[in-house]
C-alpha cells in the first residue's frame, strides 16, 4: 500500500471537533488579565506566556505530525511555510502567510490573516510592551524543539492587537 | 489470524515508557523489557549509520523465525514497537494508530510528564480496543 501524503490544514481542521471560538478567545484573554493581576510586570507575563506556549508545544508537535503526515522539512524556509500554511490552519483555522526573509534565511515573519486570540481585544496604556500572543511564539518554540530544529532565542513574534 | 505478542513504547532518550505484552507468547520481566528496549534503541539508531541508502530513518521491520518486529518511529524521535507472530499483517498501519492514541491520551493529559512511564487509564483502554479491533477494523483502513 502507498504510503499516505500530507493532509491539508483545512482537511484535518475540518476533521476535529471544534469549540466556540469566542469561549477560546474570553478564555485566553482570563488567562493574559489573571497573570497581569498576579505578576503585575508585562515582561514577567510575556515570560510566563512564552513558558506555557513553550508547554503547549512540545505536546502538541506529536499531534501535528500525526495528523498532518508530513515528512521531514528539508531547510528553514520550508519549515516556516508548513508551519503557516498547515499547522495555523490545523488549529486556529486560519491561513497565514511567510513574509520579510532576511539574507542568510534565517530569519522571517509568519503573519496571521485573522488572529482568534485578538477578537474585541484593545491594548491600555498601562500593558505597552505586552506581547499579547506571546503563547504562540512559545508554541512554536517548543514544538521545533522537539524536532531538532535549532530555534534562536530572537524567536519572539510580535502581533500587535487592535491594528 | 496472526497474534501480537508485545507492544513497546520507547521515549527519545531510549528508556521505555510502555511495555505491554498480549498472550504468553515472549513475555518477559521488568528487567529484561527494559533491557530489550535500550538494546533497540541503540540498534536502531546504529542502523541509521550503516545504511547504504540515503536519509534512512532506521530499521522498521525485523524478520525472524518466530516473530517479526515492526517499528515506528516519530519525527519526534519516540518509537513505537510491536513484536508478533511472522506474517501479521497491517502492523504498521496499527502503529501509526497507536500513535494517534497516543497524541491524544497521553499527551493532551496535562498530568503526564514527558518522557516519563505512561501511566494513562485511558490511554491504556483504547490500546486494548485497538489491538483487539485490529483485526477486523484495519482490514478496512
Amino acid at each position: 500500500m502507498a504510503p499516505a501524503g500530507p493532509r491539508s490544514g483545512d482537511a484535518i481542521f475540518a476533521s476535529v471537533e471544534r469549540v466556540n471560538a469566542e469561549l477560546f478567545t474570553l478564555t485566553y484573554g482570563a488567562i493574559v488579565r489573571q497573570l497581569l493581576t498576579d505578576l503585575e510586570e508585562v515582561d514577567e507575563v510575556n515570560k510566563q506566556l512564552d513558558q506555557m506556549g513553550y508547554n503547549i508545544g512540545i505536546r502538541l508537535v506529536d499531534e501535528f505530525l500525526a495528523k498532518s503526515n508530513v515528512s521531514r522539512c528539508v531547510d528553514f524556509k520550508e519549515t516556516a511555510e508548513v508551519i503557516a500554511k498547515v499547522g495555523f490552519k490545523m488549529f486556529l483555522g486560519v491561513g497565514a502567510s511567510v513574509t520579510n526573509w532576511d539574507a542568510e534565511g534565517t530569519c522571517c515573519s509568519i503573519v496571521l490573516e485573522d488572529n482568534p486570540l485578538v477578537d474585541f481585544v484593545e491594548l491600555p496604556d498601562t500593558c505597552q510592551g505586552l506581547y499579547y500572543c506571546n503563547v504562540l511564539s512559545g508554541v512554536i518554540r517548543g514544538a521545533l524543539e522537539m524536532v531538532s530544529v535549532p530555534s534562536c532565542a530572537s524567536l519572539s513574534l510580535v502581533f500587535s492587537s487592535s491594528s | 489470524m496472526a497474534a501480537i505478542y508485545s507492544l513497546y513504547i520507547i521515549n527519545k532518550s531510549g528508556g521505555l515508557i510502555f511495555y505491554k505484552d498480549y498472550g504468553s507468547a515472549g513475555r518477559m520481566d521488568t528487567n529484561d523489557t527494559l533491557r530489550v528496549a535500550s538494546l533497540w534503541h541503540s540498534m536502531h539508531a546504529i542502523s541509521q549509520q550503516l545504511s547504504p541508502v540515503l536519509g534512512c530513518a532506521g530499521i522498521e521491520l525485523l524478520e525472524a523465525d518466530n516473530f517479526d518486529l515492526h517499528c515506528f518511529q516519530s519525527l519526534t524521535g519516540t518509537k513505537f514497537f510491536v513484536v508478533c507472530e511472522p506474517g501479521t499483517l497491517h502492523m504498521e498501519n496499527l502503529l501509526k494508530y497507536i500513535y494517534e492514541l497516543y497524541t491524544d491520551y497521553v499527551l493532551k493529559n496535562p498530568f503526564y510528564e514527558m518522557e516519563m512511564p505512561i501511566r494513562c487509564e485511558l490511554f491504556d483502554i483504547n490500546l486494548s480496543q485497538a489491538v483487539q479491533k485490529d483485526r477486523v477494523a484495519l482490514l478496512g483502513r
